[in-house]
C-alpha cells in the first residue's frame, strides 16, 4: 500500500527536517465570478487615502514623470494635495518640468517643496528659480543619468506618483489605454520605469481603470502599491507641444538639410546603421531628408531610439527603420504605434541611456542629432540656460547619448535673432567637448579637430568645413560684443553629469 | 531671390540660402505708409550686412511715385549692385532712371557704380524689350513680370504658361541681342513644387539665365534644373583646356577627340562652367 | 527741434519698435524693453542715442520695444521715427 495515510509519517519527517508546517488538507476557495472579483481590488484607493497609506512624511521624496509634457496634469494635482495635506520640505524628483508646472512656485513659496531634482525648468517657474526662489539649488540631471542615480541609490524615492492612462485594479499600467473609455494617451512611460521598480512605495493614477488583466503592460502590478482613479492624468495634445515643432522654418530645413548631409556622408550611413534625432525643428526636420537618401540607396536602419516621432513610425512602416526603441514618445502617432506595434518598444531610463548599464541602448547608437542653446569653441554644449543666465531648458537625453554615440551632430543656427549660439565658453556646461562631433550651423559646418577623419570625409563629399572659432567671429560681427550677465553669488542649480560626478553649476540672476 | 524691405528678420537671413542674387524690395510688399522706413532698412542693411559675394539688387518704387528718387539715392548711397526698375515700358524710363543714378554717383565720385535690371511687366514693355534692353550700358538684364503682364494681357497665369510664351520669348531674344542676362517671372505656389519645376524646366530651355524666387524653398530646384550634368562639365572642361593649350601653342585650330571646336561650342563650354559654378558643384580654384 | 509724436517699426522678431515724443527738459530720456537686455541693452541705448544725436534731435522721449534687432535695423527704425517726428528727411526732397 501507498497511501497518503501509510506516507503521512514521512511527510511530517520531511516538514520537521525543513522547518515547515504540513498541509492542513484543506484550501478556502472563492467562488465568484472572477469579472466581479477583479473589479474590487485593495489597492484602489482616493489620492489622500494613498497619500497616507504610503506612509510619506515631511521631508521625503516624492517623484513624477513628464510622459504628457505641456498637457501633465498630475504633479499640479498630487502637490496641490500634499499642500492641503500640510506637508512640508518635500523633494520633489520629477523627470522634468515644464510650463505647465508654475503652480509649484506657491508651493515652494510655502515651503511645501524646498528642493527639486529634474532634468529641465521652464517658463516662470525657471525664471523664478533663477532669481534665487528656492535655498536649496535644483538638482539636474540628463535622463540616463536620473535612471542610474534612481537605480544606484544616489537618488532615492520614498513615494512615486505615476500618471497612467490605463490600470487596472492591480496596478497594471499603460501610457495608452486599449478600452473604449480611453481618455488620454502618452505613449511610453520610460522614464516613470526606473521609478515604479525602486521607489519604496508606487502610487498609480489613471484616469481609465481597466479590468484586469491590462496586459501587456508597462508598469506591473508587483511594483504598484496603490491605484487612484481621477479624471485626467493629462491632456493628450498637448504632448507634442514644448520642445516639439514641425518646421516650416526655411533656416531650420537649411539646417536639417545640412545635416542630413554630414549623416550621409560621415561613413556611417551604411546597412544596419541606427539613429536618434532631439527634439528641434532643424533634427526632427533632418529624418525627412535622411529619408529619401536611404530610399535611394536602398539602406534600412536597425533601430531608431529615444523620443520617437511621427516621422520615425512612417519610416518603420516603410521598412526603412526595422525597430524603434521608445524612451518617450513625442507625438500621439508614435504613442498609438507603440500601442499596437510589437516592433515599437518600450524602454526604461536605464535601459535607455544609463551610463553604467553596459547595455543601455545609447551604447548601440551610431548617430544622434541634437540640438543646442549654445556652443562654444571647444565644442560644449549648453542646453538648459539661455544666454540671459535663466534657466529655460532641460538637459534631456543630450549628454547620454552624445556620449555614447559613434557620431554626435549638434545643429543650431549661429544666430538666435541677437542670441549668438557659438560662443567662446557656454553659460552652463552640459554635454562635453569630448563628446561632440559636428556643429552645424547656418553659416557652416564645424568639426570637432579630435576626429580629423570624419572631417576628410565631409570635404570630400564637398562639404564646407569651417573652423569653429570663424562661426563664433562671425557671430559676433554680426551683433556685436556682448555685456556680462548679472550673475550674483547664489548657486541655484547643480548640474550632474551622466556619471554622478558634479559637472557645473547655475548662479542666480540679479536684475 | 525676392526679399521683402520691410522685414528686418528676412533681410538678414536672406545670404545663408546661397542665392546668386538677393532682391530686396521696396516696391510691391512693401506698403505705402511703410515705404520711408524700409528705404532706411535696405539703405542700412546693405551698408551694414555682409552679404559675401552675393549680387546685391534693389526694386526701387517707379520714378512718377514721390519714392523713386528717394530710393535711388537710398540704395545708390549704401552701395547696391543692381538697381530694378519696375513695370518698364520705354527705354526713355531707363534713361531717366540712369540720369538720377547717375547724379548720385557723381556725388559720391563713383559714376558708372550701379547697374541696373528693368522688369518689363506689360505688353508695351514686351514690345518695347529690346530698345529697353539697350537703352544703357548699365543695363545687365531684363526680368519678365508675369502678374502684371498677365492682367495687361486679360488672362491669368496657368499652370502651363501658355500665355506668357510670346513674352517669355521675345525677353529672352531681347536680352541675347543685346549681350545681357535675361530672367523668368515668380511663382508664388509654394505648395506647388512639381509645376514649379516644370516652369523652371520650360524656361531654361528657352534660354533664360535665372528665375525669380519668393522663398528659400525654392533655391534647391532652380540649382538642380539649372546645374549641368557631370557628363557635359567633363566635356566643356576638356573643351577649355584644348582652347588654353592652343593659345599656349599659338596654334589658330583647336581640335578636341579629332573633331574641330567652333566658337559657338567654346562659348557653350564656357556657360556650362560657370553654371556649374553657381550651381556649386566645382569651386572655382579647381578649374 | 520741434518734434511730434512718432513711431516706426514693428514687434516683429528681429525687429524694433521705436516712439518718440516731445520732452519737456533737455536731453533723450530712453526706455528700453529689450529681449536681449542684459546682453545688448547698453549698447541699443548707444545706438539710439548716437542716431538722434547725429539727426540733431537732442530733446524727446524714446520707447523702443526691441525684439533682438541688429545695430544696422535700429539704426534704421530710429532714423525713421526721427524723420517722422521732425518731419525733415534724410534724403533730398
Amino acid at each position: 500500500m501507498n497511501s497518503i495515510k501509510e506516507r503521512m509519517a514521512l511527510i511530517n519527517e520531511a516538514a520537521a527536517r525543513m522547518g515547515k508546517d504540513t498541509f492542513k488538507g484543506t484550501q478556502e476557495k472563492n467562488t465568484t465570478a472572477r469579472t466581479e472579483l477583479t473589479k474590487q481590488g485593495a489597492k484602489v484607493v482616493t489620492l489622500e487615502e494613498a497619500i497616507k497609506k504610503t506612509g510619506l512624511k515631511d521631508g521625503m521624496t516624492v517623484s513624477f514623470h513628464h510622459h504628457f509634457r505641456g498637457g501633465d496634469k498630475v504633479v499640479n494635482m498630487v502637490v496641490a494635495k500634499l499642500a492641503e495635506m500640510g506637508f512640508k520640505n518635500l523633494h520633489l524628483a520629477s523627470s522634468s518640468l515644464i510650463d505647465v508646472h508654475e503652480p509649484l512656485i506657491e508651493h515652494i513659496k510655502a515651503g511645501v517643496i524646498t528642493k527639486i531634482s529634474t532634468s529641465g525648468l521652464r517658463g516662470n517657474l525657471a525664471k523664478e528659480i533663477s532669481h534665487g526662489l528656492m535655498e536649496e539649488p535644483v538638482i539636474f540631471r540628463s535622463h540616463g543619468g536620473r535612471g542610474s542615480a534612481i537605480a544606484n541609490g544616489d537618488l532615492h524615492i520614498d513615494v512615486a506618483f505615476l500618471g497612467a492612462s490605463s490600470a487596472d485594479p492591480m496596478g497594471n499600467a499603460c501610457g495608452y489605454s486599449r478600452s473604449e473609455n480611453a481618455k488620454s494617451i502618452c505613449g511610453s512611460l520610460g522614464y516613470a520605469l526606473p521609478d515604479a521598480q525602486y521607489a519604496d512605495k508606487v502610487v498609480i493614477l489613471t484616469d481609465d481603470l481597466v479590468d484586469y488583466p491590462n496586459t501587456p503592460n508597462a508598469i506591473s502590478e508587483r511594483n504598484v502599491d496603490y491605484v487612484v482613479v481621477v479624471d485626467s492624468v493629462g491632456d493628450s495634445s498637448k504632448i507634442s507641444s514644448g520642445a516639439i515643432r514641425d518646421t516650416k522654418n526655411p533656416r531650420d530645413i537649411l539646417l536639417a538639410q545640412q545635416a542630413a548631409k554630414v549623416i550621409i556622408n560621415s561613413g556611417y550611413f551604411k546597412e544596419g546603421f541606427s539613429i536618434q534625432t532631439g527634439s528641434g525643428g532643424a533634427s526632427l526636420a533632418a529624418v525627412k531628408f535622411i529619408r529619401q537618401s536611404m530610399i535611394d540607396k536602398g539602406i534600412k536602419a536597425s533601430f531608431a531610439l529615444g523620443g520617437i516621432t511621427a516621422h520615425m513610425v512612417k519610416m518603420h512602416e516603410e521598412g526603412l527603420i526595422e525597430r524603434l526603441i521608445d524612451v518617450q514618445s513625442f507625438d500621439k502617432v508614435a504613442a498609438e504605434s507603440l500601442k499596437s506595434d510589437p516592433m515599437h518598444q518600450e524602454v526604461s531610463a536605464n535601459e535607455y541611456a544609463s551610463y553604467d548599464e553596459p547595455g543601455s541602448a545609447t551604447h548601440s547608437l551610431d548617430i544622434v542629432i541634437l540640438s543646442a542653446l549654445e556652443v562654444d569653441v571647444n565644442f560644449n554644449v549648453n542646453v538648459l540656460v539661455g544666454s540671459d543666465g535663466i534657466i529655460r531648458g532641460a538637459i534631456g537625453g543630450h549628454p547620454d547619448t552624445a556620449g555614447d554615440s559613434a557620431l554626435s551632430i549638434i545643429v543650431c543656427p549661429l544666430l538666435r535673432g541677437r542670441i549668438p549660439c557659438v560662443v567662446d565658453e557656454v553659460t552652463t556646461h552640459i554635454t562635453p567637448g569630448s563628446s561632440v562631433d559636428v556643429v552645424v550651423t547656418e553659416y557652416g559646418i564645424a568639426v570637432n579637430p579630435r576626429r580629423p577623419e570624419l572631417k576628410e570625409r565631409l570635404e570630400k563629399a564637398g562639404l564646407k568645413i569651417v573652423d569653429i572659432n570663424s562661426l563664433k567671429d562671425r557671430a559676433k560681427s554680426i551683433i556685436g560684443e556682448a555685456a556680462p550677465l548679472p550673475f550674483g553669488d547664489k548657486v541655484v542649480g547643480v548640474v550632474m553629469n551622466r556619471d554622478g560626478s558634479v559637472m557645473d553649476v547655475i548662479k542666480n540672476i540679479v536684475d | 531671390m525676392f526679399v521683402p524691405g520691410n522685414n528686418p528678420a528676412m533681410m538678414q537671413d536672406a545670404f545663408i540660402y546661397g542665392p546668386d542674387s538677393i532682391m530686396l524690395d521696396l516696391e510691391d510688399s512693401v506698403t505705402m505708409a511703410e515705404k520711408d522706413t524700409a528705404r532706411l532698412l535696405v539703405h542700412n542693411a546693405l551698408k551694414t550686412i555682409d552679404y559675401g559675394n552675393t549680387e546685391m539688387v534693389v526694386r526701387i518704387n517707379p520714378l512718377n511715385t514721390p519714392y523713386g528718387k528717394k530710393d535711388i539715392e537710398a540704395v545708390v548711397k549704401a552701395g547696391v549692385h543692381v538697381i530694378r526698375m519696375p513695370k518698364t515700358e520705354t527705354a526713355n524710363e531707363v534713361r531717366e532712371v540712369e540720369a538720377e543714378i547717375e547724379k548720385v554717383e557723381k556725388e559720391l565720385g563713383c559714376v558708372g557704380r550701379t547697374q541696373i535690371m528693368a522688369a518689363i511687366e506689360s505688353t508695351l514693355g514686351v514690345i518695347n524689350a529690346y530698345d529697353i534692353a539697350i537703352a544703357s550700358k548699365r543695363m545687365m538684364g531684363i526680368a519678365l513680370g508675369a502678374e502684371d503682364y498677365s492682367a495687361n494681357l486679360k488672362t491669368q497665369r496657368s499652370p502651363e504658361g501658355i500665355e506668357l510664351l510670346l513674352a517669355r520669348q521675345t525677353i529672352v531674344v531681347a536680352a541675347r541681342a543685346a549681350g545681357i542676362d535675361a530672367l523668368d517671372t515668380v511663382y508664388s505656389n509654394l505648395n506647388d513644387m512639381e509645376t514649379f519645376r516644370k516652369e523652371v524646366e520650360l524656361i531654361k530651355q528657352l534660354g533664360f539665365d535665372g528665375k525669380s524666387i519668393i522663398n528659400p524653398r525654392q533655391i534647391e530646384v532652380v540649382n538642380e534644373v539649372f546645374a549641368p550634368k557631370e557628363k557635359d562639365i567633363q566635356k566643356a572642361l576638356t573643351i577649355l583646356a584644348a582652347i588654353k593649350e592652343a593659345e599656349q601653342k599659338g596654334s589658330g585650330v583647336i581640335a578636341v577627340n579629332g573633331k574641330m571646336v567652333d566658337r559657338p561650342v567654346v562659348i557653350r563650354a564656357q556657360r556650362t562652367i560657370d553654371l556649374a559654378i553657381a550651381s556649386g558643384i566645382i569651386n572655382k580654384e579647381d578649374i | 527741434m520741434e518734434i511730434k509724436n512718432a513711431i516706426a517699426g514693428t514687434l516683429e522678431s528681429g525687429d524694433i519698435l521705436i516712439q518718440i515724443a516731445p520732452a519737456e527738459n533737455d536731453g533723450l530720456a530712453i526706455d528700453l524693453d529689450s529681449t536681449v537686455a542684459y546682453q545688448f541693452g547698453e549698447q541699443i541705448k548707444r545706438v539710439i542715442t548716437e542716431t538722434l544725436t547725429g539727426l540733431g534731435v537732442t530733446r524727446a522721449q524714446v520707447k523702443a520695444t526691441d525684439k533682438g534687432a541688429l545695430d544696422c535695423t535700429i539704426r534704421a527704425r530710429v532714423t525713421a521715427a526721427a524723420v517722422r517726428a521732425t518731419g525733415k528727411d534724410v534724403w533730398a526732397d
